[in-house]
Order: C-alpha cells, then structure tokens, then sequence
C-alpha cells in the first residue's frame, strides 16, 4: 500500500516534470524571445510552483490552515504572476488541499461535519461576498488589513494558555441543540478525547466576517478558523485543526468559483500548484495523526507570524 | 477493532461524506492530471500560446481577459478542444465535489429525522449552486 503511494507520487511528479520539459523543448525558439524579457525560461515558474506547492501541501495540514495562506505571499512576491491569478490559485490549491485531506480527517473523526456545517454554511455564503469585494478592492488595501488580522490572530494563540485541550465546563444551549460534540481517538497519548463546545452564537457571528475575508484576500480561512473553532468554541486542538481543514472544501469552494467565472484562473500556475498541493496534503494526514498538539501549535504560530508578516509589509509596499 | 473505533467516531453521514469526498477527489486529480497531460504534451492545441504567458500573467485579469478575447462564466465549455481550457473540466469538477457530497448526506440526514442539519445542507447546495452559476460577477478594480 505504502510503496503504491510511493509509486503514485513518483509518476504524477513525472508527469509535470516531463509535460513541462515537453512544452519548454517544443517551443524552444520562441521561448528564447520570452527569456530576453524575463530572464528566466516560463517553465521554471510552473515547475517551481509545483515543488513548493508539494511542500506547502505538508506543512499546511499540520498547522491546519490553507495552503492558500501561504502560497499568496509567497507566490505573489516572488513569481512574476499578477495577484488577481496568484488569489484565484492561492484558493483552489488550498481547495485541493482540503479535498485531499478531507476524507481522511473525517472517517477518524478528527474533523466533525457536525462542527463544519453550520459555519461552513455561513461562511462559505459570506465567501462570496468577499471574493466579489475582494476582485473590486485595490490590493495594497487588502494586503494590508491581512497582515495585521493575521499578526493578531498569532498574538491571541501565543496568549492562549489551554488550546491544546480547552476548559469547556457546560456547552452552550445552542451547541447542546445542535449536537455539537463528539469523541475522537489521540494517538500519541492513546486516550479518547471526548469533547464539547460553547460560545457557539459567537462562534457562528465570526465565521460571517471570517468568510468575507477568506473571500477577499484568496487566502483559504485556516488562519482564522482554527483560533475561533480552538480558543474561543473550546474544541480541542486537534479536532479544531482537522475541522477546519475539512471546512475551507466549503468555505474556499464558494470563493473560488467566484474567481473562475471572472477568468482569474490560469491552468498553467494552477495545475501544477493543485497538483503539488494535494500530494503534500496526502504526506501531510500521515504525519498528523502521528503529531503531538503541541507541536502543531508551534507549527501554526510560525505559519501564520510569517505570512501575517509578508503580507503587511507588502501591502504597506514596504518589502515589495 | 479499528472499525469499531471508527464507528465510534465518525456518524453515518460522515463517513458517507468522506467517502464520496475520497472519490470525488481522485477522480479530479485524475482528471486534472490528463487534461494538463494532453496540454503539456500538445495533444490539443492551447487557445493561449505558452509563449505568451509571460507576457500576460503579469497582467490584472481585466487587462488578461481583454487582451486575449476570453469571455467570464462558463464559456469555457465551448473552447474544451483547446489545451489550456481542457484543464478547466478538472477544476470545476473538483469545484463540485462539494456539492455532490453535501447533496447525498440530505436523505441521511431526513431518514435519521435530523431535519435542522438537513436544512442547513440543502441551503449549502444553494449557496454552493448560486456561487458557481457565474450569475455573480465583478466590475474589477
């Protein structure tokens, strides 16, 4: 089973490798025209694109955010893409991402549909919203309140002292009606976790000003999803980590198709970084049922304390 | 024993959901993987030259569109014998995997009589459908 993973991973890698290869050798004489301009052949780019892409894959499931939180700034500041197309990939790969991860996270229970579909609904709803101000907006002003939401976000979870397995004395009445609640299996310790939430009204309120975000800045919603499902709802580390990758299927779905029916999609950058994305994020699954919470949560602090960083200063035009 | 476990922690519909959610997903990445085959390698012709992507994905999507005549929504559906274009089959698919699955957890959901998570399913396939219309479009910046 393994070795046929293995195998799988080895031909899709292939295939980019020598589909991109193909097209760079068969338009080999034009390309030397490009390359005046840009320096660089156009197939170093998708094929750089696919190789962070695999990486981000990895490393987003363990910090349960989007790869999409990663892949816009990075993307967006070193690649010579335009940010329209650099959102609309940033949203699909952390699409895929989840997609990926998604199945794998549920049948463990890791991640609750029950959690995900009530704040899935309102914020893939509210996704739209934001995608449509978001393509609207000057970008230097989306870049910018990115950044600082997310630098607090990384400010909250540094102050937050139980994250890993929070205090949630009673559930709320809502949750309780909701049925909210559910029992998953820690494998580094071997306890079954059961487990509850409250605050859920506000929890569900956030996720309307966490979908519109996710839509305006192309970014996914991890960043956000985890704190709010985490620290303030009270679901376990884990489980808010897992939902919340299960969640941007349902969050970035919304946003995306808002980017591809307004053309900001170009197969050429989103193939290849889909494609990376979500073999990482198969990668990424088996490492995290194998993590301590605690180190996903360091995970997630520097995840998000370099993109919030990236962001601001790029939108402040401070490190263009 | 792990399927007892699993029982345990996962409902039916969740399971039901990740499963779909399972196929749903390697068959999008299947198709991705050949219809960017068949670009790559030239099968079909691309509608935009890969020699000139340098030149327009610096471009704002505006200026992108303008430039190489491609129209928003769902037109693509009429250029599927170009290359690049081609790809797009594999992304609205994966695009739809959601729905698809938020759709076959409905019945479970009724026949279970958890008629409030039902709702909130069936309005998810609404926001879902209404988002990928591509009734909802944008005047750009």
């Amino acid at each position: 089973m393994l070795s046929l993973r293995r195998v799988t991973v080895v031909v899709v890698a292939a295939i980019i490798v020598a589909g991109l290869c193909s097209m760079a050798f068969a338009e080999s004489p034009v390309t030397e025209v490009v390359s005046k301009a840009s320096t660089v052949p156009w197939w170093v780019w998708p094929l750089s694109l696919f190789v962070l892409t695999f990486v981000l894959g990895v490393v987003a499931v363990l910090g349960g955010v989007g790869g999409g939180v990663l892949f816009v700034p990075i993307v967006g500041g070193f690649f010579p893409f335009h940010l329209d197309f650099v959102r609309g990939a940033g949203l699909l790969v952390a699409l895929a991402g989840a997609l990926a991860a998604g199945p794998g996270l549920l049948k463990k229970g890791m991640a609750n549909l029950r959690l995900a579909l009530p704040v899935g609904l309102i914020a893939s709803a509210c996704a739209i919203v934001g995608a449509m101000i978001g393509l609207a907006l000057p970008t230097n002003i989306v870049q910018t309140a990115l950044g600082i939401t997310i630098l607090g976000i990384v400010g909250i979870i540094i102050k937050a002292k139980k994250s890993e397995y929070p205090d949630v004395k009673v559930a709320d009445p809502l949750s309780t009606a909701l049925r909210i609640n559910g029992i998953y299996h820690e494998v580094s310790t071997g306890e079954d976790i059961n487990w509850k939430v409250h605050k859920t009204p506000l929890g569900l309120g956030l996720f309307i000003i966490i979908g519109v975000m996710a839509g305006m800045f192309g970014l996914g919603a991890g960043w956000a999803n985890v704190p709010v499902l985490n620290i303030l709802m009270g679901a376990p580390l884990k489980v808010a980590v897992s939902t919340s990758k299960f969640l941007l299927s349902i969050t970035d779905t919304s946003a995306a198709w808002i980017y591809i029916n307004n053309g900001a999609v170009l197969p050429m950058m989103v193939v290849p970084s889909i494609i990376g994305v979500m073999l990482g994020s198969m990668v990424g699954v088996k490492i995290l049922a194998k993590t301590k919470p605690a180190a996903v949560r360091y995970i997630v602090i520097i995840m998000l304390f370099f993109a919030g960083s990236r962001a601001l200063l790029k939108g402040l035009g401070i490190w263009n | 024993m792990e399927n007892k476990e699993k029982k345990e922690v996962a409902t039916e519909e969740q399971l039901r959901y990740a499963g779909l959610l399972s196929i749903g997903m390697k068959i999008g990445m299947a198709m991705l993987l050949i219809s960017f085959a068949i670009y790559a390698i030239g099968i079909l012709p691309p509608f935009v030259p890969v020699e000139d992507l340098p030149s327009l994905w610096s471009m704002p999507v505006h200026d992108y569109l303008h430039k190489t005549g491609i129209h928003q929504g769902w037109s693509w559906l009429y250029m599927l014998n170009k290359g690049d274009f081609l790809n797009f089959v594999g992304i609205a698919f994966l695009g739809g995997v959601t729905v698809l699955c938020f759709f076959a957890i409905i019945p479970i959901l009724i026949r279970k009589k958890d008629y409030v998570y039902a709702l909130i399913a069936a309005l998810e396939v609404t926001v879902l459908v209404l988002a990928a219309s591509g009734l909802l479009k944008t005047g750009g910046h």
